[in-house]
């Protein structure tokens, strides 16, 4: 099984697959071999990519499945792939939400279903790529690429503001990406290669670090995204077709968050130990405030997009807070934050990509994402309402669900940073749950609110195939986060102790 | 000391060049004789030429530098890869112009011999080895291209780009002629060889010649400067790009770009090298105004024709960018960007020729609306294609820039790697808009575009040229790292 190039075919066989269906679209035949063909290729990629998980290794921090070719020797740039127990878990998050967004956009899709497949598969194998690429160009190219076919997903298949947002999505993280590519240059320029693992242990200046991070900063803070450059993702979110919100807040926001531990900490970890509390102080400002800012939205992508940012904030600040502990010899507090860090990228992934698709049901029947237009529907959906009722509770972080667990990880970490950090932090307990629940009760409680309402019908076999798929993932990792953890953990420690020692 | 008499030079060295410009005379004549209903002939017979030419050029592929007719003609790997590109792109360009001039009943033997003498003059630009040469291979090709625009001459527009393109090549040519004057007078010497030493002489003895060489080495600038098409010697190519027939533009902005980098390396590197400080200085200037002035008017542009042509005055900034840091990684970037940056612009020419060749001008953007629903392959070619002059991966575009920004990076400007990148977020947007109006438009008319059988091959082919190339650039950086010897 180790000799079998397992990477490649995960990120390769979606690919194409995804041509495949492009080219079965020639004659304009039904949608039918086209979806068929479609959920095929995206259950293989899945089943392909469980032996990532069967065959790892727990037990070392090093790369697994490595493989490594030359591929533009001439400059160093090598086809080189690999993951650790902080990508291979993203990896699998990216296979099963694939198969979920194709299934969710089954009958749904009548304009060119199989380009909207296609457009899917590709950029599966791309984020793929992106997650297990261990040379900078590499990663760069799969970093890139995947922006086009999300770029084509809002604008052809998105709501009537759609060009603006995709534009504004497109433009914004291009902006960010090119900083990051003068600084992997630059990089290049210090360590004559462009290996991910050699850039780790190159030493550098402060001032030299202080640049290199932020340019990496403009291209991840963009992508996670962080207050203030996150004011695309609403506007992308709203306009998205269901699927392409799925993708964009479940596993596109988590290549920002993994740009932060792959290429941003350990590679400058002097300037981002300098600059942590200003991170932490981003973080701590998307948490609480555009968690007041979701609490007014009266459209419910808009309020799932904002909560998203803020959820996200827990992302970063389990990255940063990372320095107060390292300084003071707490080596476990550390790994408890970037761990709970990374919990919450996969837990988000599952718990927001869900809330998309309960809308996304919604929406399919009364085409109004308005919380106003809606009232009651607990009384026409029961299974519906039930599904919707566990995921807005993961979202508000009660214990038992996935949810819970990343969020109390960083904040039991930052306690140990600093009381007043953890306080903040623990308001979006309080608010996370205001602004979930409170939508909740609006759209799915009350009386039927009016016609449309009353003639709505409860999810089909396809829709609860897909919704009980996340809620048992979202419980799973409730009750038993242990597994996560355990493959997580080597990576993590090493993770902390590189932090730990300074390049200067 | 030889003595003086009446040597025969190595004519092999130049046997692509004397190939190329027999076939242009027999092609001529043959025209002349041809009935109406052959004239398909006169082109194949072109196409046949430039192919002779390529396998001429294959077959007397030299290992090391060569010099012929006392030192005026060079005939080194680089010249040779950049007549094999030159001679491939220009093959490509005959054929869409058969497109075009078939559908419009235009298809005129004068066009192919122009083309062909067009041709002979860039091979011989590239060869160069002394100022005399350059300035032979540079007028044979702009009087070509100058009659080429007005080849159509019942339209206002052609005519008034031929008298414009004319007006200003005159001028620049007068301005070069100026500065080799100067650099004559200072040296005493026209080839690049001789004036090299001599200018190295000056350069570190800091004499007052130096003075002269600097005021030279400004217009010889300035004559490379503007056949590129940089800020701000770019007036002409906005309105020649617009004016001229579809075909014709496709022919301007594609080999003459590589002829002209060819240009560019033999005067400045090779002859006045040792000037590299000063002229890497002007270069910046013009390289930050290029890619500037280029990619914001590009934004406010309605016809596509002037879009590529902006676009076209970017990318020749992105080409100085890497001249600028006077290594010879710096220039093989440069020409790598050169080359692809011609696939590039063929193939959204083609485009244009493409949507058109119904007989009716399919130049405004507006034509472009909806094109998925109407061909989505074509619209795909066109979406690699500019998302590719955008610099995205995993196009070809993409490592043109790349191995720009790397050299600019490693001689460490990056100030100008990073001034580079911000204005290619701003060209970034109108390459997405021709996109969006492809992809998230309804078309017009909802009549799907057909073509020819072989206009669709070559252009598909052209298209996924940049895609394959995008995914394995190391063949050609290798190339072109090994070809160029500053």
């Amino acid at each position: 099984m180790i000799d079998l190039p397992l990477l490649s075919i995960v990120i390769w066989t979606p690919i194409a697959g995804g041509l495949w269906v492009l080219l079965l679209a020639g004659g304009e035949r039904s949608g039918a071999t086209v979806r068929a063909v479609a959920l095929a290729v995206s259950l293989l990629t899945f089943a392909l990519s469980i032996p990532l998980w069967a065959g790892f290794d727990p037990g070392t921090h090093e790369m697994q499945f490595v493989e490594r070719a030359a591929w533009i020797p001439a400059f160093h740039i090598h086809y080189h792939l690999g993951v650790d127990g902080i990508s291979m878990p993203l990896i699998l998050l990216t296979t099963l939400m694939t198969v979920l967004v194709v299934l969710a956009g089954w009958e749904v899709i009548r304009y060119r279903p199989a380009q909207y497949m296609a457009a899917f598969l590709i950029q599966e194998g791309l984020m793929v790529g992106a997650f297990s690429a261990l040379d900078s160009i590499l990663f760069y190219v799969f970093w890139e690429a995947l922006l086009i076919p999300m770029f084509l997903i809002i604008g052809i298949w998105g709501g009537p503001r759609r060009i603006y947002a995709t534009v504004k999505f497109f433009l914004y993280t291009f902006l960010g990406s090119v900083l990051m590519l003068v600084a992997l240059l630059y990089l290049y320029s210090e360590a004559g290669s462009f290996a991910v693992l050699d850039l780790h242990a190159l030493p550098l200046g402060l001032t030299a670090q202080k640049l290199v991070f932020l340019a990496f900063l403009v291209a991840f803070a963009v992508k996670v995204p962080m207050w203030p450059v996150h004011t695309w993702l609403p506007d992308a979110h709203v306009e998205a077709p269901t699927g392409g919100s799925v993708i964009l807040a479940a596993i596109m926001l988590k290549l920002g968050g993994y740009g932060f531990v792959r290429f941003s900490l350990p590679i400058t970890p002097d300037a981002s130990s300098e600059l942590a509390m200003f991170m932490i102080v981003l973080s701590l400002v998307a948490i609480v405030y555009v968690g007041f800012v979701a609490l007014v939205q009266p459209d419910m992508k808009k309020l799932i997009a904002y909560s998203s940012v803020s959820h996200m904030g827990f992302v970063t600040l389990g990255f940063f807070i990372v320095f107060a502990l390292v300084q003071s010899g707490d080596a476990t507090g550390a790994a408890l934050g970037i761990e709970g860090a990374l919990v919450q990228m996969i837990s988000h992934g599952f718990i927001s990509g869900a809330l998309f698709l309960c809308v996304g049901v919604m929406y399919d029947r009364l085409h109004s994402r308005m919380i106003g237009d809606y009232g009651g529907v607990a009384h026409r959906m029961p299974a519906f309402a039930a599904f919707m009722m566990l995921f807005a509770l993961a979202n508000s972080g009660l214990p038992g669900t996935s949810g819970f667990v990343g969020e109390f990880m960083v904040i039991l970490a930052s306690f140990k940073a600093g009381a007043w950090i953890a306080v903040l932090a623990a308001t979006t307990l309080v608010l996370g749950a205001a602004y979930t629940l409170w939508m909740y009760k609006r759209v799915v409680y009350g009386p039927v609110a009016n016609e449309g309402v009353g003639a709505l019908e409860d999810v089909g076999r396809r829709e609860f195939v897909v919704l009980a798929v996340l809620a048992l993932m979202v419980l799973l990792f409730g009750v038993w986060p242990a597994p996560l953890l355990e493959v997580m953990g080597p990576s993590v420690e090493h993770l902390v102790e590189h932090l730990s020692r300074s390049k200067l | 000391m030889t003595p003086p008499g009446f040597v025969l030079p190595d004519m092999l060295p130049a046997a692509a060049e004397i190939f190329l410009l027999g076939m242009a005379c027999i092609v001529l004549v043959v025209d002349v004789y041809l009935p109406e209903r052959f004239r398909r002939f006169t082109y194949q017979l072109s196409q046949a030429s430039l192919a002779g030419a390529a396998l001429l050029v294959l077959a007397t592929f030299p290992d090391t530098r060569a010099t012929t007719f006392e030192g005026a003609f060079v005939a080194d790997p680089m010249a040779a890869v950049l007549k094999m590109f030159i001679l491939v792109v220009s093959g490509f360009g005959l054929f869409y112009s058969r497109v075009h001039l078939e559908a419009r009943r235009l298809m005129r033997g004068e066009y192919f011999v122009l083309g062909l003498f067009a041709v002979l003059g860039m091979l011989v630009l590239v060869s160069a080895g002394s100022f005399l040469t350059l300035y032979l291979g540079l007028e044979l090709l702009s009087l070509s291209l100058y009659a080429m625009v007005a080849l159509d001459r019942e339209s206002r527009l052609a005519s008034e780009a031929a008298m414009k393109y004319f007006v200003l090549g005159a001028l620049a040519s007068g301005m070069l002629l100026y500065g080799i004057s100067m650099i004559y007078g200072s040296t005493g010497s026209l080839g690049f060889s001789a004036v090299a030493e001599s200018v190295g002489a000056a350069a570190t003895s800091g004499s007052g010649m130096r003075l002269t060489l600097v005021l030279g080495l400004v217009f010889v600038v300035v004559g490379v400067a503007f056949k590129l098409g940089a800020v701000p010697f770019h007036m002409w190519v906005p309105d020649v790009y617009e004016g001229a027939a579809t075909p014709v533009t496709l022919f301007i902005g594609t080999a003459p770009k590589i002829a002209a980098f060819g240009m560019l390396m033999r005067a400045l590197v090779e002859g006045l090298g040792a000037l590299q400080a000063d002229w890497s200085q002007m270069l910046v200037v013009l390289a930050v105004l290029s890619m500037g002035a280029g990619n914001v008017i590009a934004l406010a542009q309605t016809n596509i024709k002037r879009m590529l042509a902006y676009s076209t005055i970017a990318h020749v900034g992105f080409i100085f960018v890497g001249v600028v840091s006077g290594t010879a990684a710096g220039y093989a970037a440069s020409m790598f960007y050169v080359l692809t940056y011609a696939l590039m612009a063929l193939g959204g020419f083609a485009m244009v020729i493409w949507l058109g060749s119904a007989g009716e001008e399919a130049d405004r953007l507006e034509d472009f609306r909806g094109l998925n629903e109407r061909n989505p392959w074509f619209a795909f070619m066109m979406l690699i294609l500019m998302l590719s002059m955008a610099g995205m991966p995993p196009f070809v575009g993409f490592w043109a820039k790349w191995s720009v920004l790397r050299e600019v990076v490693a001689s460490g400007m990056t100030w100008l790697a990073v001034v580079a990148v911000l204005f290619s977020v701003v060209g970034l947007f109108y390459y997405l808009r021709v996109v969006r109006l492809m992809y998230f438009d309804s078309p017009e008319e909802k009549a799907p575009v057909s073509s020819l059988a072989d206009m669709r091959v070559v252009v598909s082919v052209n298209a996924l040229a940049i895609l394959a190339l995008g995914i394995y650039p190391g063949a050609l950086l290798r190339l072109c790292a090994a070809v160029v010897v500053p």
